[in-house]
């Protein structure tokens, strides 16, 4: 469960550049939900997420997950409960090492990292089983450097690493924003099948208003750095795409 | 020919410096000038331990951990403090001058009737192929101990911070932890180049750094050079091309001075040589467009 209370957000506080990102939100995320947020531009989204996983700590307010005060934790131990999908394809891996070697550090996202060997036969032939459930012909690629791929699939590897290690929490920042529409398609639909298959809470950003309408079990709305509509799972199921667009209009 | 085994000796002892540029430059992207001053603390220890008796063997964790001293402070202050890696390495490598000034006690220490590691090795009759011997096994070693260390899961969380710092972060990595420790063994292995070069030279002069992560600089580019130019993945291989690279550096420069150069611009002609490695590929680049 991921619970913000409260919670502002100011950047370049007292100078003449001050932006006030997030005004008093506070949410509680349960665990098997599937958020999706939508919003105009800088209504404060990302910096939602951002204080969610560490990357930005809030000006006042607290957040907890699973009843743990994180407020204060920075991003590098939370990554125990989360995993994350950037919308720049390609922050989510490191280009010059192997995939084979990006999959051996997401598997260990929770642990440290030993100084021991840890890519054997055995978690290779993991990876490989891994990665072919995505159909992209990459399983037999392990050995190429990450940064020779594609953004598509720079980020539809970067889902995959979330679930390498014990994931509650995956955050999903417009992962979809640089993808061509297929292979934007292919990471929405594998992300919504791991989240069902794995029960994993997770939070979506998009602009997309029609996946939106599709995916998730809960919509929100944010505006000006508030949360200015909140639908629950049915109100959500009832919701018309049209409804939506008026949102925005 | 003497003249050339020279070289190829000084390129091994040095090769250590040059592992150790490779893990700051091309692993951490940091350009770090401690080692000035950590290849000069490993030759000042050495000096002092064989002062007090110390065999050579024994003195290697002392040169380690006081290379790793001043490469972590480097890091240290680069990364809490915030400071520039550059500024952070120029300040400890200045410090650095001082405290080996009062280790070494005076500016030169001849290292004579000492057992050196050199002479540890008594295969040949001819003293120079022991010499070589001695130091191919001592870089084999330590080469074989960093590819072990680069291959763990350690070493792929080290060499992703300098490649993604957002992807380690959100993997659980603590970046400025990784730097900390990175450099850290990297001044210790450019630490160990000083105990070498000091026991291969017979002494110790409080000078004998200046200038000299220019040296390693340059062999890196060498060696990064062939590493690109040959495609080489396997991180043994690259690191072995590495030392190829000290050494053809070595090269260079007793080429340069056999053809009668005056040894007074052996440092100009070092940051010459540097100068045309770094530029070459650029001016072709530039050539195309
Ligand atoms: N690091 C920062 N420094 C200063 N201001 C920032 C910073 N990050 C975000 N902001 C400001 O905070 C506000 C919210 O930004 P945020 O990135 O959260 O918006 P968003 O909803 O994600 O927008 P988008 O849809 O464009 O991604 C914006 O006004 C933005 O300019
Ligand atoms: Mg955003």
């Amino acid at each position: 469960m991921i619970e913000l209370k409260s919670i502002y957000k100011v950047f370049n506080k007292g100078e003449a550049n001050e932006v006030v990102a997030l005004t008093d939100v506070s949410l509680t995320v349960q665990k098997g939900e599937f958020l999706v947020i939508v919003g105009s531009n800088g209504s404060g989204k990302t910096t939602l997420l951002n204080i969610i996983s560490g990357t930005e700590i809030s000006t006042s307010g607290t957040v907890s997950i699973n009843n743990t005060d994180v407020t204060r934790y920075p991003e590098y131990s939370r990554s125990k409960w989360i995993a994350r999908v950037f919308q720049n394809p390609l922050s989510g891996t490191a280009p010059n090492l192997t995939i084979l070697d990006n999959f051996r550090l997401a598997a260990l996202r929770t642990t440290s990292k030993k100084l021991s060997i840890g890519i054997t036969d055995a978690f290779r032939k993991q990876v490989q089983d891994k990665i072919a459930t995505l159909g992209m012909g990459l399983e037999n690629k392990l050995d190429q450097l990450m940064g020779t791929l594609s953004g598509g699939q720079r980020q539809a590897l970067t889902l995959l690493m979330g679930i390498m290690d014990t994931t509650e929490i995956l955050l999903l920042d417009e992962p979809t924003a640089a993808l061509d529409p297929r292979s934007a398609a292919t990471v929405l639909q594998t992300a919504d099948s791991l989240i069902k298959q794995y029960n994993l809470m997770a939070i979506l950003i998009t602009h997309n208003l029609k996946d939106a309408h599709q995916y998730g079990s809960r919509l929100i709305q944010m505006s000006e750095g508030k949360i200015s509509k909140d639908l629950n799972s049915a109100a959500k199921n009832n919701l018309e795409l049209p409804e939506m667009f008026s949102w925005f209009a | 020919m003497e003249f050339y085994i020279t070289a190829i000796m000084l390129g091994l002892c040095l090769s250590s410096m040059s592992l150790g540029i490779f893990i700051s430059m091309k692993i951490f992207n940091i350009p770090d000038i401690t080692t000035d001053g950590s290849y000069t603390l490993g030759a000042v220890i050495t000096a002092i331990l064989f002062i007090a008796h110390w065999p050579a063997m024994v003195m290697i964790p002392v040169v380690l951990i006081a290379g790793a001293i001043a490469g972590s402070l480097t890091a240290i202050i680069h990364t809490r403090l915030k400071i520039d890696a550059l500024l952070a390495g120029i300040l400890v490598m200045t410090g650095l001058y001082s405290v080996n000034l009062i280790v070494l006690g005076r500016s030169n220490v001849p290292l004579l009737n000492v057992s050196t590691l050199f002479s540890s090795i008594q295969l040949f009759t001819n003293p120079t192929y022991n010499d070589i011997l001695a130091a191919l096994v001592f870089i084999g070693i330590i080469t074989s101990i960093v590819t072990y260390i680069l291959k763990t899961d350690f070493g792929i969380a080290m060499r992703a911070t300098g490649d993604s710092a957002t992807m380690t972060r959100a993997l659980g990595i603590n970046n400025n932890k990784m730097k900390i420790i990175g450099l850290a063994i990297a001044n210790s292995l450019t630490a160990l180049s000083g105990y070498l070069v000091a026991q291969y030279q017979n002494f110790t002069d409080i000078n004998m750094g200046i200038g000299i992560v220019i040296t390693g600089l340059g062999s890196v580019l060498i060696g990064d050079a062939l590493i690109k130019w040959l495609n080489i993945r396997s991180i043994l291989w690259q690191l072995i091309v590495i030392l190829c690279g000290s050494i053809i550096f070595q090269l260079v420069l007793a080429v340069t001075i056999s053809l009668g150069v005056d040894p007074n611009w052996l440092k100009l002609i070092t940051a010459v040589f540097v100068l045309l490695i770094v530029s070459i590929p650029r001016l072709k680049f530039n050539l195309r467009q």
